[in-house]
């Protein structure tokens, strides 16, 4: 076994062993500590597997996926499933994304646990095991364990809304079950379908679409499409999402919004959009279509939200729908832009839903109504809050601006009325989700403080600090140093979009 | 031809063996009349069975009572998986039966005596090679089962449901019968393998219509065992009614032994065109039938019934693939069969695994009462609870219940490599209307009690403790290695 083999077994491992030490400690705030600790272990493998020399190496015709590092073992063949993993820059920076935030959620859990009546120790072991399932999404190259890992984040999810949520949980936690298994039991037809015909699952081997009949990629494509679509989610398959947002725990949400919709997107591009081309290039109009009457059917829900939680989970709506149209160009100024617009999305969005975490958990409310004020009670946390509110408007210098900008851009680039008209809406959706952040400042960190923000007190733990930090310094970071992803991605896009052109 | 046959005994083996099961567990309880002495009996007999049944699958297929060419005893590697899997049910079954022999007025030698029984019909039927050693092994399978639902003594619900299942199952089996013996009229052969090769060879025997009523009979009859929708109602009410080892015996062996039957006709006998569709209806019917009714119960054990409903629908659904000309070349022929015995196993072993948590949680000797009954048992029971959700989250599918999600992922390859994509999606859809009633049940289980609260039950019988682990461990392990199970259904 290389040292790269190691990396990517450990990176999946560590944590999956975490979560057993954590449920099999008796101590409540021990367990804790042994699962941040398992968290902060995977961060070190996630790391390194971008370090070193990222060239290729091979003969013949060039794959349309490169991974740095990769392990492949035989595990079902009866089912055509094989244990292979590996690690490209497609891959990378969403791998350390979720390690990353997994730490901050279970380094938060260590400092407060949810009400709600569960234990801290059951949060902390749920939370690696959505860790193992969302970094085995990503770093799989077969498309059966694809599937699988994808599965395996649905119910440990569902059992952190409906076991920490808020009042309404168990409802809003089934709705989520059962959508996205909605979504991936297509998931699992459409892997088959590409399967059955092709008689192979690995994702290398098919990227391209090799040979798959014209029949086959529309059939394929449209079942993987739906599938990512629940997940992403984008309009009109998103009415999980608001709902889980505003029940889910803190450290549920910026999971959920941070990382778990990545899943959808980073599943459209590796498998949909690799696997079946020509169905990529068939739906591409619908995709744009959809994904631009997300950007604006977000934006406009936002401005009549009236609850924050809500408000930010719809704004992660409309920000999917940029991310998605930049995918549904299939140009590399578009993938790119969609892959750099996932992290930002998980940075801020996560640093947001902590904030806002924060604030309701002071006020002991989320509805704009009874917030005013939070600057003249607690400045630097309305600080905080105004400056993730503003990343993720998309303010230039900051992580949201790449992604929204360039989408727009390569849609404009790809040109024709079609594509001209949806750059214009998304433009115009973009100044809109302007306008619903600055009303959201607006309403909750100026005016007078109302009852509920007078009895906040200016302070913040040192807990939440650690947690938000990282956050606000990698919003910052990749705003100005965009190449910290566009870097590592250029190489698999081009190569991505050689085989698939 | 001489009128004198040799009979190859060891292929005969596992019947004898699970005949003679059934004997020694009545002598013992004549001799000693002693519970522990006779369920003890009972156990050996059953992993003697195992044994037997297991060595003589693992030498070549033996053949015996055969007439020319046809044998009415195959003793295969499928034949050797079915009885291995009919013993260890049955001693599973066993071991959940523990708390009820125990505690009260259930007679422990009929009680024991008649699982072994229906055993042997099980291990007779999967060597079967004609109709009527078939229709005779699946009888021996079911007729003990009348007596054993209607055990528990004093209870109006337990009568019902006797009577209710020895009418219909009475009745279906008339139907069977009819089936063959129209099928015998149409071409001389009572033989699975002759009939299958004589509809090979003279297509034009399709065209009688007798020969379409014959199959159609045959099928339905089956259609009733299996508790396939629109032959299904029996099974919620007798289920229920039954005691619990018996219904898990019921939605376990029993049902299995129609999944045999049914695949036996199918597989060999049977002429696909004619099957292929009337089975893909079942199969659709069958899955968002019981899926929806579940949707609806209150009761635990009737809303395993009805989930055990749906689950049928998951098996047969395989076999709808044949209604399509690209299922019906050999290789996706041999897929689909071994689909649907590769998830009749996972599911028997999970469903076992439900039902031994839900003795588990439940006082001894008593029914399996409503889902509030079990609100927040997981709390008070971590370990027991932890392994029925594994249990349940295994039938909807999903991880962590790998061994259930390797189970749909089968089904719907084998549907998709036979070009059935349309019944892959059906198959879908249901598995996430399945889970909406699993996660209700598992999600029950951490609910806060209620304020009177249940009382806490006595610590369960070792024994069920026992089967409930072993039940887990083995799903766990197939669940990691679905590949075990695979290449045991493929041969």
């Amino acid at each position: 076994m290389t040292y790269g083999q190691f990396l990517l077994v450990a990176v999946l491992a560590v944590p999956a062993l975490g979560a057993l030490a954590v449920a099999t400690v008796p101590r409540d705030r021990a367990a804790r500590l042994v699962g941040t600790v398992a968290a902060g272990l995977a961060l070190v493998p996630a790391v390194l597997l971008g370090v070193g020399d990222h060239n290729w190496f091979g003969y013949g015709p060039s794959p349309g996926v490169r991974p740095w590092h990769q392990l492949d073992l035989p595990w079902v063949p009866g089912l055509d499933l094989r244990f292979h993993l590996g690690v490209d820059g497609i891959s990378w920076p969403l791998v350390v994304l979720t390690a990353l935030l997994t730490l901050l959620c279970c380094g938060y859990t260590l400092w407060r646990v949810p009400a709600g009546g569960g234990s801290g120790r059951a949060l902390v072991a749920l939370l690696l095991v959505v860790e193992v399932g969302i970094l085995g999404t990503f770093l799989a190259l077969d498309m059966v364990l694809f599937f699988l890992f994808f599965e395996v984040v649905l119910l440990p999810m569902y059992a952190i809304i409906a076991g920490w949520g808020g009042a309404d949980r168990r409802r809003a936690a089934r709705k989520f079950a059962l959508y996205t298994l909605f979504g991936s039991v297509l998931l699992l037809v459409g892997v088959y379908t590409v399967v059955a015909a092709a008689g192979t699952a690995d994702i290398v081997a098919l990227t391209g679409g090799a040979g798959l009949s014209r029949n086959t990629q529309l059939a394929a494509f449209t079942l993987l499409a739906v599938a990512f679509a629940v997940k992403s989610p984008l309009w009109p398959l998103h009415s999980w999402l608001p709902a889980a947002h505003t029940q889910a725990p803190t450290v549920g949400s910026v999971i959920l919004a941070g990382v778990l919709l990545k899943m959808g997107t980073y599943g459209l591009i590796r498998v949909a959009v690799g696997v079946a081309p020509e169905g990529a290039r068939w739906a591409a109009p619908v995709l744009g279509v959809l994904a631009v009457a997300a950007i604006i059917v977000g934006s406009l829900v936002c401005l009549a939200q009236d609850e924050l939680k809500r408000l930010i989970a719809y704004s992660s709506v409309g920000h999917m729908g940029f991310v998605l149209l930049g995918v549904a160009t299939l140009t590399t100024t578009g993938l790119q832009a969609a892959l750099i617009g996932n992290i930002a999305h998980g940075i801020i969005t996560g640093l947001l839903f902590f904030l806002a975490g924060a604030v309701k958990d002071r006020a002991h409310t989320g509805a704009l109504d009874e917030l005013s004020g939070l600057r003249e009670t607690a400045p630097r946390l309305a600080g905080l809050l105004g400056f993730a509110a503003v990343a993720s408007l998309g303010l230039p210098g900051l992580a949201g601006f790449w992604g929204e900008a360039f989408a727009v851009v390569a849609a404009v680039r790809r040109g024709g009325p079609l594509w001209t008209t949806l750059a214009v809406l998304a433009a115009v959706g973009g100044a809109l989700t302007a306008a619903y952040f600055l009303r959201l400042l607006r309403r909750v960190t100026h005016g007078r403080p109302s009852p509920a923000v007078d009895r906040v007190g200016p302070g913040l733990a040192a807990a939440e600090l650690t947690a938000w930090v990282p956050l606000v310094l990698l919003a910052l970071a990749v705003g100005l140093v965009p190449t910290l992803v566009l870097g590592y991605a250029t190489g698999p896009v081009e190569a991505l979009l050689e085989v698939v052109r | 031809m001489s009128v004198v046959q040799s009979v190859d005994n060891v292929a005969l083996l596992p019947a004898y063996l699970a005949a003679g099961t059934a004997v020694f567990v009545l002598l013992v309880d004549l001799v000693l009349a002693r519970a522990g002495a006779t369920v003890a009996a009972a156990g050996v007999g059953a992993v003697a069975t195992a044994a037997g049944a297991a060595l003589t699958g693992a030498g070549e297929t033996r053949r015996t009572f055969c007439v020319g060419a046809d044998c009415s005893w195959l003793a295969d590697d499928r034949a050797a998986l079915v009885a291995v899997v009919f013993a260890l049910l049955t001693l599973g079954v066993l071991a959940i039966s523990w708390p009820l022999l125990r505690s009260g007025p259930t007679p422990v030698g009929e009680y024991c005596f008649l699982l072994a029984c229906s055993m042997t019909g099980g291990v007779v039927l999967g060597a079967a090679g004609d109709l009527i050693t078939l229709i005779v092994a699946l009888e021996t399978l079911t007729l003990p089962l009348y007596v054993l639902v209607g055990l528990r003594r004093g209870s109006v619900a337990s009568a019902e449901a006797a009577v209710t299942f020895f009418v219909v199952s009475v009745v279906a089996t008339t139907l069977t019968l009819l089936g063959a013996a129209l099928l015998y009229a149409v071409t001389g052969g009572v033989h699975l393998g002759r009939l299958g090769a004589l509809f090979g060879e003279r297509p034009e025997l399709l065209d009688v219509p007798l020969t379409t009523a014959a199959v159609a009979l045959v099928v339905l009859g089956l259609a009733f065992k299996v508790a396939a929708v629109p032959f299904h109602a029996w099974a919620p009410a007798t289920y229920d009614g039954a005691p619990l080892p018996v219904a898990a015996y019921l939605s376990t062996a029993s049902k299995l032994g129609g999944v045999v039957a049914l695949l036996a006709v199918v597989e060999r006998a049977l002429p696909a065109t004619v099957t292929g569709p009337v089975l893909a209806l079942l199969a659709v019917l069958t899955m968002t039938v019981g899926n929806l009714v579940a949707l609806r119960q209150r009761r635990t054990v009737r809303l395993l019934a009805w989930s055990s409903v749906a689950q049928a629908g998951y098996i047969l659904a395989p076999l709808g693939a044949l209604a399509l000309a690209a299922g019906r070349t050999d290789e996706a022929r041999a897929a689909a069969y071994a689909a649907a015995v590769a998830y009749a196993v996972f599911f028997v072993l999970l469903e076992l695994a439900a039902f031994a948590a839900v003795v588990t949680l439940r006082p001894a000797g008593a029914d399996g009462g409503t889902l509030d009954d079990l609100r927040g048992a997981a709390r008070r029971r971590p370990w027991v609870g932890g392994a029925f959700a594994l249990a349940l989250v295994g039938l909807a599918g999903l991880p962590p219940g790998l061994a259930g999600l390797f189970a749909k992922v089968t089904v719907v390859r084998s549907l998709l490599d036979g070009g059935a994509g349309w019944l892959a999606l059906v198959v879908a859809v249901n598995a996430v209307i399945g889970l909406a009633y699993y996660l209700r049940l598992a999600a029950t289980l951490w609910a806060a009690p209620t304020a009177d609260g249940a009382p806490a039950p006595a610590r369960p019988a070792g024994a069920v403790a026992a089967a409930l682990a072993v039940a887990t461990a083995l799903a766990v392990l197939v669940g990691f290695a679905p590949q075990l199970v695979l290449d045991l259904a493929a041969r």
